[in-house]
Parts: structure tokens; C-alpha cells; sequence
């Protein structure tokens, strides 16, 4: 492994997020004789799922479960052959292909025939009143502070929102010495028993939910199935959070059995959107799939898009989680491989089939968990018209239904008629909830449509670009003749 | 090593020495490798900037250099506070933009 930057920018083959579909990527490919660039903004691999605990801090202990995997990932990576550029922020990819990113040394780029989308997920919290409110973050976040930074979110904390990860991070907080105040989940115990058979095809998982389930009731935390928040506000000792019942569409029953709790922090999430802003970039063809957690890169099996030499590897197609997502990526790595004609179809077959029967097994878990976390239209429907949709913006749920009312029928016109998703954030935060509220009036989500993506990926200052320079270095035309 | 502020989870990490760094001419004191907005989180302070249409206080939220929502003045730059590492001695500065709020 050596630092990119001091290398040629040229190379067989790009690969952009160092989480478990990237890593299984990039080291297949060069293990099969490409020159692989692996470009990461974090300061080592991982990802979110895996992300390690940062320089300085010294773990005392053996590592958890999670730990433990991205430690092999890492070292993994660290034996293989492939570049790695790590605090790199990408903030444009371009045709065929050039990535361009910035770091602490100031702007740099990369050139390869071949790219690799490996860009990971966000995080979808469908928006209620008192959202913003500082002490309001998400599940991920949460779960962050806890594995990588060892924090607890708050002294108490309500954990909302559905999905694995609601235990994960309720059953973190106790362990660490926390309070948890209650978990608010979406879904209702059946949700959760009809994804037991799928379950059982990792047992080690399913052994793990169990546990948290366990330290849950031990401890008396209220689960409460089919609940929401309504609203939080602040109050003297923090945050105050009103949450109530939903309905089978996940619709909040106004007024009945709703209850406040006094809590200092609420972590919150409604499962994983797919990270498509690069393949959104290239035009490649989308679709929606609702169980895979929205839009969609359309790919084959290895993660060929519609794009030549352009590549989608991991949960960024599609919400399948980080088992599936590093044999995707071997598999992603391995056609990588095969179109630079470094294998041929015979080895390639030999090579894959393997990798795709332990996926197998893997996604079928991930498509019960993906399914626990899909969005319910009831959810959007739901959201009280003051509530802020656009955080970057502060554009309302009222102010998005009027611009519908006055003809905007996608949410690129949204976008150009309210300023939502205009923000910082370039959309990531709102373009899941502009979409659903779009498609509640205009019939589906496809019609709906999704933001364009265009560069910057992320907002970076200018001056990073353009380095000093003496203003009188700038050379000067002359006059143009009258 | 006993740490500062009650949020830090001791059992299973050792931190390194205790650095220096204010917000807002605040001074405050956190461990090498923390990201600036979660030193902030744990020592109390969670609004980081005011909203530029409504004014409402924000913090970090997506704690993954996404939402934008923890950015700060760091040296004349607005960068997210969750993906600055701590460094002794560093100036952070609210990520209100002056003139903006309504």
C-alpha cells in the first residue's frame, strides 16, 4: 500500500469509498493484476459500518464483532497491491474517468478507463416538527459516537425510528453506562417475526439481535412497536419529546395515547437511502426500488451499469448491508477485472461463482432488514405542513405543497421553485422525503423523479482550488479594439 | 485514565493527552482524535451555528460530513465540525453567517 498522491494519477481502475463493497473491490481487482486507485474522504477504511476508532485513541481490549471485521478488511487492503488516497474529499467525477478531490495538501486528481461507485448509503430520517433541534441526530450517528468516538449521544436518550439498527444503538447506549428513555419503533412485532426465516441464514446475527433484545428488557427500556414521535421541542433540561401510536400505514394516531418524555438527546432513523450521486452524474439509467431503499443505479449482477466501464458496487445500488456489500464488491472487482481483460470468461466464471453463492446468503438477510427500514408513503403523508423538510433551506412541507399545487410536478422543479435541496448538503437530507411528498400527488415515485446530480459532490471552499497567488501574477488581456 | 465530561466511554479505549482548543473564545479541552463537533457534543455545547433562513439553532446531526448541518469558521473556512480532527490550540468559531438570520 503506498500514498497515491506520490504516484501517477493515471490507473486501470478507480474506486471511490473505502467501506466493505469498496475494500472487497479494489483488492480483487488488483489482485488480479489492475492498478487500483482507492480513494477515500475518512481517514482510513471502513466506512461507516466499520469505522475504526480514530489516530490517538488505543483500543483496550479485543475487538467487538464489527471491529473485528473491519480489521481484517483493513489489513486486508493494507497487503494488497492497491493505491489507497485517504482524506481525499471527491468533490467531481467526470467522463471516462476523472475523479477529482482535494485533501490537506490541496487539490489532486485521478485518470482510469474504469470506475468503481462504492459510495455507501445515507441515512433517511423522515422529517417531524423539532427535527433540527441540536440533540437530534441520527441513528448513524449515534452509533458513530459509540464504536468510533466512545461516547454515549446524551445522559438520556430516545432511540426512534425502525430497523436493526434501533437495538444496535439502544443496546450500545446501556452497555456504555447510558440511559435510554424508550425505543420508538415503526414497525410492529409481526414486521419483525416475518423476517425470522431470512434471519436464520446467519445465525450469528440473529444470535446478536437476540442479545440486544435481552440487555433491552433486563434493563426495563419500554419498546414501544408502532410508535412514533409527533414532535420534540426544547425545554429546560434538554429536549421534550411527544410520541404516540401509528396506524398499520404508519400514520400517527392524532391525539391518542400520546405521552412527552424528558430526554437530553434523541437518536432517530427510518432506514438507508442508496448514495447514487455518481452514478446520477453519468446518466446512467435508475430505478426505483422501494424494498432496496429508492433509487436504484440499474446493474447486472457484478455491478455493470448502464454507463461503459462505470461500475456500482455495494449498498450504494442498493440497501443489502455490509456482508453482501463486500462479496458484491469482490464481484464488482472481479468484472473490473475481466472487461480490462486481465481474466478471461472461462476464470472469471470459476472465479465468481463462489463469491455469488455466499452473497446469496448474505442478501437474503439484508432484504429482511432492507424491508424492515423501506419508507411507507403513510410516513410522508403524515408530516405536519409546518415541519422543515429542506434543513439546509428551511423549506416546509407547506411550502413544497404549494409549489405542487402551483404546477411542479418533479422534484427538479421542486428544487428550482422552492430552493429545496439546494443546500450544503446538495439534497442528500431531503431528496427522499421531496420525492415521496411528490409522490403522493402525481401517483409513484418514478414519475416523482429524483434530483439531477451534478458536481460539486460536496461543498468545498474555492480557495482550495485555486491555491494562493499574488494578484499581480494574473496575467491581463488587453483592451479589446474599438 | 479518568476522562473529562460525563459522556466519554472509558472501559474500552485509552485517549492520549488532553489538548487545548476554543469555540467561539470559549476555552475547552478534549482528546486528540475526537472530531471537533462531537469534543463540542460532549462538553455541553450543541448549537454550533443559526440557521440562515429561520434562525434556528443547529448541531451535528448526520455525524458523516454529509448533512452539513455541524459546519463551523475554522481560520476563515466553513468546514462541517464532524470531519475536523482536534489539534491543540484550535480556534472554532460559530458557522453563523453574520447578516443572514431573519
Amino acid at each position: 500500500m503506498t500514498d497515491a498522491a506520490l504516484m501517477t494519477n493515471a490507473a486501470d481502475l478507480l474506486v471511490i469509498g473505502a467501506g466493505p463493497a469498496g475494500v472487497g473491490a479494489a483488492t480483487m481487482a488488483a489482485e488480479h493484476g489492475l492498478d487500483v486507485v482507492l480513494i477515500d474522504e475518512n481517514y482510513a477504511a471502513g466506512g461507516q459500518v466499520y469505522r475504526p476508532m480514530p489516530p490517538g485513541f488505543a483500543r483496550r481490549g479485543s475487538p467487538g464483532p464489527d471491529a473485528a471485521i473491519g480489521d481484517a478488511q483493513r489489513e486486508l487492503l493494507a497487503r494488497s497491491p492497491v493505491r489507497t488516497a485517504f482524506g481525499k474529499l471527491v468533490w467531481s467525477v467526470s467522463q471516462t474517468f476523472r475523479v477529482d478531490a482535494v485533501g490537506e495538501d490541496g487539490p489532486t486528481h485521478w485518470t482510469a478507463p474504469a470506475l468503481i461507485a462504492a459510495t455507501g448509503a445515507t441515512e433517511r430520517v423522515i422529517p417531524f416538527p423539532g427535527w433540527t433541534e441540536p440533540g437530534v441526530i441520527g441513528l448513524a450517528a449515534a452509533t458513530a459516537l459509540l464504536k468510533s468516538q466512545q461516547m454515549l449521544p446524551g445522559r438520556t436518550t430516545l432511540v426512534a425510528g425502525c430497523g436493526p439498527l434501533l437495538l444496535a444503538v439502544a443496546a450500545g447506549i446501556l452497555k456504555a453506562g447510558g440511559r435510554v428513555a424508550a425505543v420508538v419503533d415503526l414497525a410492529s412485532p409481526v414486521d419483525w417475526m416475518s423476517t425470522l426465516p431470512a434471519l436464520a441464514s446467519r445465525p450469528d446475527l440473529l444470535a446478536r439481535g437476540v442479545g440486544w433484545v435481552t440487555l433491552l428488557k433486563r434493563r426495563g427500556v419500554p419498546v414501544l412497536f408502532r410508535h412514533a414521535i409527533i414532535g420534540v421541542r426544547r425545554s429546560a433540561g434538554g429536549l421534550a419529546a411527544t410520541i404516540g401510536p401509528v396506524d398499520a400505514a404508519r400514520r400517527p394516531i392524532s391525539g391518542v395515547l400520546e405521552r412527552e418524555l424528558s430526554i437530553d438527546c434523541v437518536a432517530v432513523g427510518h432506514g438507508l437511502v442508496p448514495g447514487t450521486e455518481i452514478s446520477r452524474i453519468f446518466r446512467a439509467r435508475h430505478r426505483f426500488e422501494h424494498s432496496l431503499g429508492g433509487w436504484i443505479a440499474e446493474r447486472d449482477r457484478t455491478g455493470r451499469t448502464s454507463v461503459g466501464g462505470l461500475y456500482v458496487a455495494g449498498d450504494s445500488g442498493g440497501i443489502l448491508g455490509a456482508a453482501a456489500a463486500f462479496q458484491q464488491g469482490r464481484m464488482t472487482g472481479l468484472a473490473a477485472a475481466r472487461d480490462r481483460g486481465r481474466i478471461d470468461p472461462a476464470t472469471f466464471d470459476r472465479l465468481v461463482t463462489p463469491i455469488e453463492r455466499s452473497r446469496a446468503r448474505n442478501e437474503r438477510f439484508g432484504r429482511a432488514m432492507s424491508g424492515l427500514m423501506a419508507a411507507h408513503l403513510g410516513q410522508a403523508a403524515a408530516i405536519a405542513p409546518e415541519t422543515i423538510i429542506c434543513r439546509c433551506e428551511d423549506v416546509t412541507r407547506a411550502e413544497l405543497d404549494a409549489a405542487i399545487d402551483e404546477g411542479a410536478a418533479t422534484v427538479d422543479q421542486l428544487k428550482a421553485w422552492t430552493r429545496c435541496g439546494m443546500g450544503p448538503c446538495q439534497g442528500r437530507m431531503c431528496g427522499d422525503t421531496a420525492g415521496a411528498l411528490m409522490a403522493l400527488r402525481v401517483g409513484d415515485r418514478e414519475s416523482a423523479g429524483q434530483f439531477t446530480g451534478r458536481p460539486p459532490l460536496r461543498p468545498i471552499p474555492i480557495d482550495l482550488l485555486t491555491g494562493t497567488y499574488d494578484y499581480a501574477d494574473i496575467p491581463i488581456p488587453g483592451p479589446a479594439p474599438l | 485514565m479518568k476522562t473529562i465530561g460525563n459522556g466519554r466511554i472509558d472501559d474500552a479505549v485509552e485517549r492520549g493527552a488532553l489538548v487545548d482548543f476554543t469555540f467561539d473564545g470559549v476555552p475547552l479541552r478534549g482528546y486528540p482524535g475526537e472530531s471537533l463537533a462531537t469534543a463540542l457534543f460532549v462538553s455541553g455545547i450543541t448549537d454550533l451555528r443559526k440557521a440562515p433562513r429561520s434562525g434556528t439553532p443547529r448541531g451535528m446531526f448526520c455525524l458523516m460530513g454529509i448533512c452539513q448541518e455541524c459546519v463551523v469558521w475554522i481560520e476563515g473556512r466553513r468546514q462541517p465540525s464532524c470531519q475536523v480532527t482536534l489539534r491543540d490550540g484550535l480556534q472554532a468559531r460559530s458557522g453563523t453567517i453574520a447578516g443572514l438570520e431573519s
